[in-house]
């Protein structure tokens, strides 16, 4: 199995990251759209569980435990072999299987799901950060001194 | 001393479906749905979020609507409900560095890189009561340009002078401690004060916290930096032999930094208080940060003599849910306990009398 | 890394519910047969009833000890790892569960954790596969749980296992719990069970 891990694991890691963010419903859309779904077996799950998050103390000091989150995965064998493991934030079974699916596509076919499904939910993801940013940026108070006495 | 007490079978069923009834109220106004919670009442589904210690909007929105909009008894049933839950594992440290900032203010300087943006926050605000606001069409925020910018931490900035302690060495291999797994032992290291501050209750805290600023452990505390915003929960997948995203949450973290005269190892400096907490929870995490400088009292070689600078006494009293059940107890029956009471006074009474007679 | 992660339970919530009912009633009464679930495909080489009794009790808040032989197969650590999560410690005291594929693999008990007088309930559970149930010496059980005496015969125990038993018993609250897998079903033997040679 070690001889499997020439792949482009930081490629892998940044598609999983775009998926586990994507909103349900844009990411439930692209799939509907895939054509050329592949037939999955269960490898494990989908189940729902907690996920320890922690912070720093001071932001970058001594590791403690904030709060738990609720977290669904999956796990996924595609009929042409491959892995895909499905984790997200929540409790949307359904997203982490079919981020497991196409984890597993993508290991066999990056490309097409790159262009097809991760680039899409990226710019998404873009839009609304985008937006977000200048809702705040309106915001920003841009301070003035005013002179104040003689001298 | 408890006795079982039998006989209340029928009256509890009954008075489940009278809750029920009056959770519903009037069948005329229309039933609340769980996204109308969670986009309208957004700061109440922080709060039962943090202080419930587990981030899902949409269970902590259940838990208010069941629970009547009763934040405390919503908070037992977020906590209930993840005791059912497997644990998957623990993230790695959110990096509040890299937030996606919705609010981010200094009160001890001006001008910041990343500058100061003040966020869908109710300061300014007259505290009038605003009628014109039920069931009105807002219009959409002003929007302005703005490119991404790397907001540094304030106490980084200060902690460049040396002027502000540094966030302290950590032990790569040191445990965390995590006190949903082991019962607290005092004293206590400041990873476990600092989760049990976080889930710990708001208004024992914010009074708490008070107490600091009326003189009761006096830290001089200024707001180095509050922010706001969306951080990346990274998890190590073993399966995958790297981290990966599993999405993003809100939080707000609170730095406050207090004047420190120095001790015999250390020099004069600015030393901090930190808050961190689920959702938008400014309050929570300033106060959180208030207490957790006062708590650090031992470490800095103060003298102990205020409630806030007691970490038995202020981490054993902050769980409301362990508050509320110790004090609601005592609506169960005690009918043998009052009993033997009533009977020792009785006789302390007729000794009493006995004795008043004689005199 | 992924590795061997096949062949887990089918419905994992209730045949993993079937197995906890199983080793419950086998505890709560010493000596007797119950009948174990397992899982129909198996991806590693441990034994159905090892795997089953593996997936139903342990996850990420337990740890868990593999003996020499099951620990030197990558899948068996893989497989385990994947589906439970729990922590593999390389000593035997450390664990919660410890499992163990044969009397030949099975350290003396009092290298497991006996717990403490205050939470003698963290002592290791051990799950022994043995090769049969029954056909071995006879042994006498009398404790919590039986009626008077109950008679059993499993084949395949460590040589002095009656005498290692005596001390492990002596130490109660504290002490070790031992549950026998083989044939699909199980057999347990709790700290309380005192345990003589013959009928």
């Amino acid at each position: 199995m070690q001889t499997q891990t020439s792949f482009d694991n930081g490629g892998r890691k940044a598609a999983l990251d775009v998926l586990a963010g994507a909103p349900a419903r844009a990411l439930a859309e692209l799939w509907d759209g895939w054509a050329d779904k592949p037939e999955h077996s269960k490898v494990r799950g989908p189940e729902v569980g907690l996920v320890m998050v922690r912070g720093r103390a001071g932001g970058g000091g001594v590791p403690f435990n904030l709060g738990e989150a609720t977290v669904s995965r999956t796990s996924v064998r595609i009929v042409t072999g491959e892995a895909g493991h499905g984790y997200c934030l929540g409790r949307d079974l359904a997203k982490a299987e079919v981020i497991a699916v196409i984890d597993a596509l993508w290991q066999r076919d990056a490309a097409s799901v790159e262009a097809g499904i991760i680039e899409p939910l990226r710019r998404l993801a873009a839009a609304v950060d985008g937006k977000r940013l200048e809702e705040t940026a309106a915001t920003r108070v841009d301070f003035f001194t005013m002179v104040r006495g003689d001298n | 001393m408890y006795v079982a007490v039998k006989g209340g079978e029928a009256a509890i069923s009954n008075a489940h479906a009278l809750l029920a009834d009056r959770r519903r109220g009037d069948r005329n106004v229309p039933a609340l749905r769980l996204d109308q919670i969670v986009e309208q009442l957004g700061l109440a589904v922080d709060r039962a979020m943090g202080e419930g210690s587990l981030y899902d909007k949409e269970l902590a929105a259940l838990a208010l609507l069941q629970a009547r909009g009763d934040l405390i008894e919503a908070i037992f049933l977020v906590r209930a409900y993840r005791t059912t839950l497997p644990r998957f594992g623990y993230s790695r440290p959110v990096d509040t560095g890299a937030m996606l900032i919705e609010r981010r203010i200094s009160a001890t300087f001006k001008d910041l890189p990343g500058g100061q943006m003040l966020g869908p926050t109710f300061d300014y605000t007259h505290r009038l009561l605003d009628p014109n606001i039920v069931g009105d069409e807002v219009p959409q925020p002003v929007i302005r340009a703005a490119e991404p910018e790397r907001a540094p931490r304030v106490t980084d900035m200060l902690g460049q002078q040396g002027l502000m302690e540094p966030d302290g060495d950590t032990d790569p291999e040191g445990e965390v401690g995590d006190l949903t797994r082991e019962p607290l032992d005092f004293p206590l290291d400041r990873d476990l004060r600092l989760q049990a501050l976080a889930r710990g209750d708001e208004g024992f805290l914010l009074a708490l916290g008070y107490s600091t600023q009326r003189g009761y452990g006096r830290s001089h505390p200024f707001v180095g930096e509050i922010r706001i915003g969306e951080v990346e929960v990274e998890f190590d997948v073993p399966e995958l032999g790297f981290a990966v995203s599993l999405g993003r949450i809100r939080v707000t973290e609170c730095q406050m930094v207090n004047q420190f005269k120095g001790s015999a190892k250390v020099p004069p400096q600015f030393t901090r208080g930190y808050g961190l907490v689920f959702g938008q929870a400014e309050r929570k995490a300033m106060a959180m940060s208030l207490v957790d400088r006062a708590l650090r009292a031992r470490e800095l070689g103060e003298d102990i003599v205020a409630p806030a600078q007691d970490e038995e006494f202020v981490i054993s009293h902050s769980d409301n849910v362990q508050a509320t059940g110790f004090v609601e107890h005592l609506k169960l029956p005690h009918y043998v306990d009052f009993q033997a009471e009533l009977d020792l006074i009785r006789r302390m009474r007729a000794e009493h009398e006995a004795k008043e007679a004689l005199e | 890394m992924e590795g061997v992660i096949d062949g887990a339970f089918a419905d994992p919530v209730m045949q993993s519910q079937s197995v906890f009912r199983a080793l419950m009633d086998a505890l709560a009464n010493p000596g007797t047969m119950r009948k174990l679930p397992v899982p129909r495909a198996i991806g590693t080489s441990m034994i159905p009833e090892l795997v089953s009794t593996l997936l139903t009790l342990s996850d990420h808040d337990t740890s868990i000890w593999l003996d020499e032989v099951l620990r030197s197969e990558p899948a068996n650590v893989q497989f385990a790892s994947f589906h439970t999560g729990a922590p593999m410690v390389a000593e035997p005291g450390r664990a919660a569960f410890a499992f163990v594929h044969s009397a030949e693999a099975m350290p003396p008990l009092d290298q497991f954790n006996p717990g403490t007088q205050d939470y003698p309930d963290r002592s290791t559970t051990i799950v022994l596969a043995v090769p049969s149930l029954s056909g071995g010496p006879a042994l006498s059980l009398r404790g919590p749980g039986m009626k008077d005496e109950v008679h059993i015969s499993p084949s395949g125990l460590p040589g002095d296992f009656v005498g290692q038993w005596e001390i492990n018993r002596a130490l109660f609250p504290r002490g070790v719990d031992l549950l026998l897998v083989a044939d699909g079903h199980v057999m347990g033997l709790p700290r309380t069970t005192r345990i003589a040679e013959g009928q």
